[in-house]
């Protein structure tokens, strides 16, 4: 048996707590930054893929839609799982890769951060 | 050379942090503002007319007002007449269906004249229809015709002694234009940019970037040189110094617009108040090792994520030395 007027939420939280909450709980975030190599030349990192998702097949496709090159550095010791790394500025691709439902992975864009200039 | 990656364009919508000499300033506009349209055929909006400075004489107030009085009085002759002198007038006039609208309406009303300048037959056609209507429902007609007046001078349907009951739309748009009239700020609170001196990028050599004016930039945010200095090297993934004149030294090639990208998401991070929008606020390390926001406008306290650095590759061609 519930009240209905006694049902409270709390006006003075925070707008957007809610969601933001609901995605610490599920998952981190995916954070895709840039990197500078020599002259115009960059790399762009993708760390904090799901674990559901196999990273080695990520990366080939996405070589291949992409037109570039690039590796997993699994590095273990620093626990942040696998990276993907990737050769050139790729993060709007790989954002809109992560966040599409239809060829991509279909995660939510909230979960992802985008670093770097 | 200079043209590194292309800058992501993350928030095309709200560009609320600026820089002085830029023009970025977007203030999108709210239903509320004050549109300072060009003087209308149709004076009958009751937002067309109330400018902010008008001085509301009572004597000017009462004159206009007896006006008005008969206007309403003779609406239907007038309207028929101008009718056949100005198409578009009366297009306009009955088109729209509340009279104190606002804004909306007057774009509405614009591009109806448009319309009617362009398609002749189908305006007499309309005009006809109109005409039959304006007979047959003599009780509609007049409705229309009440909301009319100006709000400012007291006049029509906002006269001291109207009893007949005003539109809920006109009383909001009275509502809205008199709240941005009197205090002028508020309506602009959410919109109102805020300015930073903007980065002054130098190169220094060829694979160095210094950012000279960082410390002005920190006084004016009111956050640490640390702090702002580590996010930078944060986001960009690279790492750098300070000199001896306290700017920053930063390794790689950035131009300005990279930096102010940057700048600008830690504005929206670590200064603006994400309750009230302000960027008056402190940043204090609270318990627990836990940076916290604290507002000084709204008194409200947030927690904010701890500069994170996350993995960067290694580049250069020492990497399997060091590995």
């Amino acid at each position: 048996m519930s009240i209905e007027n006694l049902k409270t939420y709390d006006p003075f939280a925070e707008a957007d707590e809610e969601d933001s909450g609901q995605t610490k709980q599920t998952q981190e975030y995916i954070h895709i930054r840039i990197q500078q190599r020599n002259g115009r030349k960059t790399l762009t990192t993708v760390q904090g893929i799901p674990k559901k998702f196999d990273a080695k097949k990520i990366l080939k496709v996405v070589k291949k839609e992409f037109a570039c090159n690039g590796t997993i550095i699994g590095d273990e010791d620093s626990k942040m799982g696998d990276v993907i790394q990737l050769q050139g500025d790729q993060r709007a691709k790989i954002k809109d890769f992560l966040t599409n439902k239809d060829e991509g992975l279909g995660l939510d864009a909230k979960t992802i951060k985008v670093h770097g200039f | 050379m200079d043209s590194e990656a292309p800058s992501i364009k993350r928030r095309p919508s709200r560009k609320s942090v600026t820089f002085t000499d830029e023009k970025l300033v977007v203030n999108p506009d709210g239903s509320v503002t004050m549109d300072a349209s060009p003087a209308d055929e149709i004076k009958e909006t009751a937002q067309s007319h109330s400018a902010p400075t008008e001085p509301q004489d009572a004597a000017a107030a009462a004159a206009p007002a007896a006006d008005d009085g008969l206007d309403l009085s003779l609406m239907k002759k007038k309207k028929k007449k101008v009718k056949k002198e100005d198409d578009a007038d009366a297009a306009a006039d009955e088109a729209a269906p509340a009279e104190g609208d606002g804004a909306i309406d007057l774009t509405m009303k614009k591009k109806k004249k448009k319309k009617v300048v362009k398609e002749d037959d189908e305006f007499a056609k309309k005009l006809e229809a109109l005409n039959i209507e304006g007979k047959e429902g003599e009780e509609a007609a007049p409705q229309e015709d009440e909301q009319e007046g100006d709000m400012d001078q007291g006049t029509g349907i906002w006269a001291h002694d109207e009893t007949k009951p005003i539109s809920y739309n006109a009383l909001l748009s009275r509502f809205f234009a008199l709240l941005s009239q009197k205090n002028p700020d508020h309506a602009s609170t959410g919109t109102r940019s805020y300015k930073i001196p903007p980065p002054q990028c130098l190169r220094e050599g060829n694979k160095k970037t210094i950012f000279a004016n960082l410390p002005e930039i920190c006084k004016r945010m009111k956050r640490a040189d640390e702090h702002v200095t580590s996010y930078l090297f944060a986001e960009l993934g690279t790492s750098g110094s300070v000199d001896g004149s306290r700017r920053l030294v930063i390794k790689g090639r950035f131009q300005q617009k990279q930096i102010e990208n940057v700048l600008r998401t830690y504005i929206i991070e670590y200064v603006t108040c994400k309750t009230c929008r302000s960027p008056n606020t402190e940043l204090s390390k609270g318990e627990n090792r836990l940076y916290f926001i604290t507002c000084n406008s709204c008194g409200s306290r947030r927690s904010v994520q701890a500069i994170k650095t996350g993995f960067s590759a290694q580049v250069g061609k020492r990497k399997k030395m060091q590995g």
